[in-house]
C-alpha cells in the first residue's frame, strides 16, 4: 500500500479551479519533488493534504486512511508534518523549547503542567541534524532566515512524522544557505518519506530524482528528472520562455 | 397580536440606528484593522449637536448636516492624531479609543452636565401613519438613504473604489499608486460622520446624555462581529436581524432575559458562520 | 539564572510587606481599601494569563468576579436571613425562596461554586468560540457583549439578584462580625495570602511547558495547529483558570467590601482593570498585579482630591502607556534596570 495517495482531486477558490482533478502517488521511503509554474496547484495540494484546505471533490488516503473532515492537528497527529513558505518559529520561545513543544505533541496535555527536564531524544536528534545545538538557548527571534528554515525542518524531525511536506525550503536563502539546505534534505530523506515544493531548478537539480510537474491545477508529467526534462510539454509551460532555454533551465 | 405588530417598527428602527452605528466600524475594522471604542463619542456628539442647534433656523434637517460634520470631523481628529499609528493592532486600538472615550464623555459632562437632557422632536415628525410612528419612519429612512448613499460611494465613484481597493489589499493598493492614508482619513470622516447622524436620529426616540455611546457601542460591534468585517450588505442584514430580535426578545421575555438571548443567538450564529455573514476571501494564512 | 533569584528574593520582599507591614502601618480603613486592591489584583492576576500569556484580551472579567461575588453573597444573605427570606426579598415581595438559591444555604456548596460556575461558564464560552477560532478583536467584542448583557440580566432580577442595589448588608462572615476591625483584619491577610498562593501557582504555569504552550498560541496559533495540538484546547484551559480566579476574587471582595453589585461587574469595571494590567505591564504575571493595585489608588486618590480631573487622567493615562509604554511599568523599571546594569 502506499503512504499517500491522492484521486481525483479537486479545488474550487471562489469559482476559481486551483486544481483540477490531480492523481498522485507517493511510496514509502520516497523523496519527491513537485513542481510547475504559479498558479500550478503546488502549495494548494499541500494544504489539501494538511487540511487547511477543504476539496471540491476526490479524495486524499494517508496510509489507508482518508483524510477528509479531519482537523489540521488531527492530520498532524497521524505522522503528517509540514513547513510553511514563509517559515514561522515561536520567536519568544528558544530554539529548545521549539524543538521541545514540536517533540511533545503526543503527550497527555495534563503532563505539561509541569517543566520541561532536559532534553528528549528526538530533540537532541533535531539539534545534531540541523546543527542548531550552538543556539539552543537562544530565543529563536534572533535566528537568521536560512537558521529559521532549519528550526522549522528540526521541529519536523523532531515530530517524528512518517510523511514531511517542505514548502519551498530554500526560498530566499543564500547559496551557502542553500547547499546546507540540500543536505539536510538527504539527511532526512535517508529515513523519512518528504516531499518538497520548490522552484529553484538548481536545487532541484542537485537533489530531486523522483519529479512531478503539476501546470494549472493537473499533473502534466511525472518521472525522474531527466524524462521529465526532456518532456516537450513541460518546456512549454515553464516561465513562458522559449523551449530550448526551457529545457536548460528544467534539467541543466 | 397587537403587541407583535407593534414591537416591529421599534425593531426596525433599532436596527436602523445600529446600522449607521455600525457602517462607521465595519469599514474602520476591515480597512484599517482598529476597534474604536470612541466611535460611541461621536454618537454622543451627534446628538448634542442636535440638542444645541434644535432652536435654530435650518432646524433638525440642518442638525443631520451639523451633526455629520461635527461628528466627522472628530473621527478625522483622532485617525490623525493617535489611531493611524495603530493599524493593524485592533486590540492596543480598542484600549486606546477606550481612553479617549472617557475623556470625550468627561468633556461632554463638564459641558453639557451630568443629567440627560431631551430633544424637542420637530413637529412634522410627531404622529403616525397607522401603526408606524414618523419618527422610527424617519429613522428607517434615514438609514436606508445613508445605506444607498454609501452603495453609490463604494460602486460608482473612483474614492470608493480605491476604498474597497485599500480593505481587499492595502499593500497592493499602495503599490498600484493610491494615497493609501488618503483612503483611510475620508473612510474615518464618513464612518464617523454617520455615528453623529445615528447620534441625531437617537433624540427622536430618547434623551441625551453623556453616556449615550456607551448603550449602543456593544450592540454595533455585534453587529460587526455578526455581519463580517468590511460588509455593507453584512451590516444592513445583521443590523436589522439584531434590532428586530432585541426587540422581540423584550417582548416576549423581559428586558433583562433580551440580552442575554442575543448574546447566545450571537455565539450560536458564529458556530455556522464564524467570520460572520460575508467574509473578504483571502489565501493567507493570518 | 540571576533573574530567577532576583524575583524570588522581590516575592519575599513584597509578601513581607504586605503581610506584616502593611497591617501594622495602615488604619483598618485604609488596610480595607488594599484589601480590596488585591482582589482586583487576583483579577488582573487571571487578565495577565489569558491576555499577556495567552493573547486572549477579555473583556468580560467582571462576570467571572460577579458569578464569584453573588455565590458568596448569596450564602452569606441566607446565613444572615437565619430560615427567613433575605431582607431585599421581603422589599421586593417575594414569599418563597427561589430554587435557584436554595443550595446556596450549604457553604461548601456556595465556596465550590464561586470556582466552578465561573470556571464552567469559561469553558463553556472558549469551547464554542475557540473552536471556530473566533479570535482577537472578535473575542474581546463577544467577552464586552457578555459582561453587558450580565450587568443587565442581574438589574432586571430584582426579586433574584437585589436588582441595582445587588446584595449587601452582611452581618456574620463564617461565625465572625464581618464589620468588625478584627475580621477586616483577618480578611485582609487571607486575600493576601490567597494572592500569593495563586501568583505562585500562575508564575508556576507560565513556566512549565504549558506555559510556553500557551506563549506559542499567542503568537502563531495556526503553527501550533499544525504541530498537532489543538489550539482551542490550551486557550480555553487557560479562559477558565482566570475566570475562576477573577471568582475567588469576587468571592473575597464580598465580604471585604461588604457589596456585590452590577456596578461592579459591567464593562466598565471590565475595562478598567484590562487597562491596569496594560497599565503595569501585561507580559509579566507581576505587572497585571502591580498594575492593579497602583490603579486602584490612584483612582481612590484622585476621586478624593480631584474628582472632576479623574477620568481625564485615566483617559489620558490609557492613551499615553498604550502608545508610549505597551510594556507598561515593568517595562519601564526593566529599562531602568538595563541602564543601570
Amino acid at each position: 500500500m502506499s503512504l499517500l495517495e491522492i484521486r481525483n482531486l479537486s479545488v474550487v477558490f471562489d469559482g476559481f479551479r486551483a486544481i483540477n482533478g490531480i492523481d498522485l502517488t507517493v511510496e514509502q521511503g520516497e523523496l519527491r519533488f513537485l513542481i510547475g509554474p504559479n498558479g500550478a496547484g503546488k502549495t494548494t495540494l499541500i494544504d489539501v493534504v494538511t487540511g487547511l484546505t477543504k476539496p471540491a471533490s476526490g479524495t486524499v488516503v494517508f496510509d489507508g486512511r482518508p483524510l477528509a473532515g479531519l482537523r489540521e492537528h488531527e492530520i498532524v497527529r497521524l505522522g503528517v508534518s509540514r513547513t510553511f513558505q514563509t517559515s514561522v518559529v515561536f520567536e519568544k520561545l528558544t530554539v529548545l523549547e521549539n524543538l521541545d513543544l514540536a517533540a511533545s505533541f503526543r503527550r497527555p496535555l495534563w503532563s505539561f503542567a509541569r517543566r520541561r527536564k532536559g532534553t528528549s531524544e528526538m530533540v537532541r536528534k533535531a539539534l545534531a541534524t540541523t546543527g542548531l545545538e550552538e543556539l539552543a538557548e537562544r530565543e529563536a527571534g534572533v535566528l537568521s532566515h536560512g537558521q529559521r528554515q532549519w528550526l522549522e525542518i528540526g521541529m519536523l524531525i523532531a515530530q517524528e512524522p512518517r510523511l514531511l511536506l517542505l514548502d519551498e525550503p530554500v526560498a530566499g536563502m543564500s547559496r551557502d544557505e542553500r547547499a546546507r539546505t540540500g543536505e539536510l534534505l538527504t539527511t532526512i530523506a535517508e529515513d523519512h518519506t518528504v516531499i518538497v515544493v520548490e522552484h529553484d531548478m538548481e536545487f532541484l537539480r542537485r537533489y530531486a530524482s523522483q519529479v512531478t510537474v503539476l501546470h494549472e491545477g493537473a499533473v502534466l508529467i511525472e518521472g525522474s528528472v531527466d524524462e521529465v526534462g526532456a518532456d516537450p510539454r513541460v518546456q512549454e509551460v515553464y516561465l513562458g520562455r522559449s523551449r530550448e532555454e526551457a529545457a536548460r533551465d528544467a534539467v541543466g | 397580536m397587537e403587541g407583535l405588530v407593534n414591537q416591529l417598527p421599534i425593531g426596525l428602527s433599532i436596527g436602523a440606528v445600529l446600522l449607521l452605528i455600525a457602517l462607521g466600524l465595519t469599514f474602520t475594522f476591515g480597512q484599517m484593522g482598529v476597534i474604536n471604542m470612541a466611535h460611541g463619542e461621536f454618537i454622543m456628539a451627534g446628538a448634542y449637536t442636535a440638542y444645541l442647534l434644535q432652536d435654530q433656523p435650518g432646524g433638525f434637517l440642518g442638525s443631520l448636516v451639523v451633526a455629520f460634520v461635527v461628528a466627522g470631523l472628530m473621527g478625522l481628529i483622532l485617525e490623525r492624531l493617535a489611531i493611524r499609528h495603530f493599524y493593524g493592532r485592533p486590540l492596543d486600538t480598542l484600549l486606546l479609543t477606550w481612553g479617549v472615550s472617557l475623556v470625550l464623555q468627561q468633556a461632554a459632562r463638564d459641558l453639557f452636565g451630568a443629567p440627560n437632557v431631551q430633544v424637542a422632536s420637530p413637529s412634522w415628525l410627531r404622529g403616525s401613519l397607522g401603526i408606524l410612528p414618523y419618527n422610527r419612519l424617519f429613522i428607517m429612512a434615514l438609514a436606508a438613504l445613508s445605506v444607498v448613499a454609501i452603495w453609490l460611494y463604494l460602486n460608482r465613484g473612483a474614492q470608493g473604489r480605491r476604498m474597497r481597493a485599500v480593505m481587499q489589499n492595502r499593500q497592493l493598493a499602495a503599490v498600484m499608486g493610491i494615497n493609501t492614508g488618503r483612503v483611510d482619513q475620508r473612510t474615518f470622516f464618513i464612518g464617523s460622520g454617520l455615528a453623529g447622524i445615528a447620534g441625531v436620529a437617537l433624540t427622536l426616540i430618547g434623551p441625551v446624555g453623556p453616556t449615550l455611546g456607551t448603550y449602543y457601542i456593544v450592540d454595533a460591534f455585534l453587529v460587526v462581529v455578526a455581519g463580517g468585517l468590511g460588509q455593507l450588505r453584512g451590516a444592513v442584514l445583521a443590523a436589522v436581524a439584531l434590532g428586530l430580535l432585541n426587540s422581540y426578545a423584550e417582548f416576549w421575555t423581559n428586558a433583562s432575559l433580551a440580552k442575554v438571548i442575543v448574546f447566545a443567538a450571537i455565539i450560536g450564529f458564529l458556530q455556522y458562520r464564524p467570520q460572520g455573514l460575508f467574509v473578504l476571501r483571502s489565501r493567507a494564512l493570518t | 539564572m540571576r533573574g530567577a533569584l532576583a524575583g524570588r528574593a522581590i516575592f519575599v520582599g513584597v509578601a513581607v510587606l504586605a503581610l506584616v507591614v502593611m497591617p501594622l502601618l495602615l488604619e483598618p480603613f485604609r488596610l480595607g481599601l488594599l484589601a480590596k486592591y488585591l482582589c482586583y489584583a487576583i483579577v488582573a492576576l487571571g487578565i495577565g494569563l489569558a491576555w499577556g500569556q495567552g493573547g486572549m484580551l477579555t473583556l468580560g472579567q467582571g462576570v467571572f468576579f460577579g458569578l464569584g461575588g453573588y455565590a458568596m453573597g448569596m450564602y452569606l444573605k441566607l446565613n444572615d436571613a437565619g430560615g427567613d427570606l433575605p431582607d431585599f426579598m421581603v422589599w421586593s415581595g417575594v414569599d418563597r425562596l427561589p430554587a435557584l438559591w436554595e443550595p446556596f444555604r450549604n457553604p461548601i456548596f456556595a465556596i465550590a461554586a464561586v470556582l466552578v460556575v465561573p470556571a464552567a461558564v469559561a469553558v463553556a464560552l472558549g469551547i464554542l468560540v475557540f473552536r471556530q477560532r473566533v479570535r482577537g478583536a472578535y473575542f474581546a467584542i463577544l467577552t464586552q457583549a457578555l459582561a453587558a448583557a450580565m450587568v443587565i440580566l442581574l438589574v432586571g432580577q430584582q426579586g433574584l439578584t437585589g436588582g441595582t442595589n445587588g446584595l449587601t448588608n452582611f452581618f456574620d462572615f463564617f461565625g465572625h462580625d464581618v464589620a468588625a476591625e478584627e475580621t477586616q483584619r483577618g480578611l485582609y491577610i487571607v486575600v493576601a495570602v490567597v494572592l500569593g498562593v495563586l501568583y505562585l501557582a500562575a508564575w508556576q504555569l507560565v513556566r512549565s511547558r504549558f506555559g510556553r504552550l500557551l506563549l506559542a498560541v499567542r503568537d502563531g496559533e495556526d503553527r501550533v495547529r499544525f504541530l498537532g495540538y489543538n489550539p482551542a484546547t490550551v486557550k480555553t484551559i487557560t479562559f477558565a483558570i482566570s475566570a475562576a480566579m477573577a471568582g475567588i476574587a469576587g468571592a473575597l471582595f464580598v465580604p471585604v467590601v461588604g457589596i456585590i453589585s452590577p456596578a461592579l461587574l459591567g464593562v466598565v469595571p471590565s475595562l478598567e482593570l484590562v487597562v491596569a494590567v496594560a497599565v503595569g505591564g501585561r507580559y509579566t504575571l507581576a505587572g497585571a498585579v502591580l498594575g492593579a493595585v497602583v490603579m486602584g489608588y490612584a483612582k481612590t486618590y484622585f476621586s478624593e482630591e480631584l474628582p472632576a480631573a479623574w477620568l481625564y487622567l485615566q483617559g489620558a493615562l490609557f492613551i499615553l502607556v498604550i502608545s508610549l509604554a505597551p510594556k507598561g511599568i515593568v517595562g519601564l523599571l526593566r529599562r531602568r534596570g538595563h541602564e543601570f546594569a
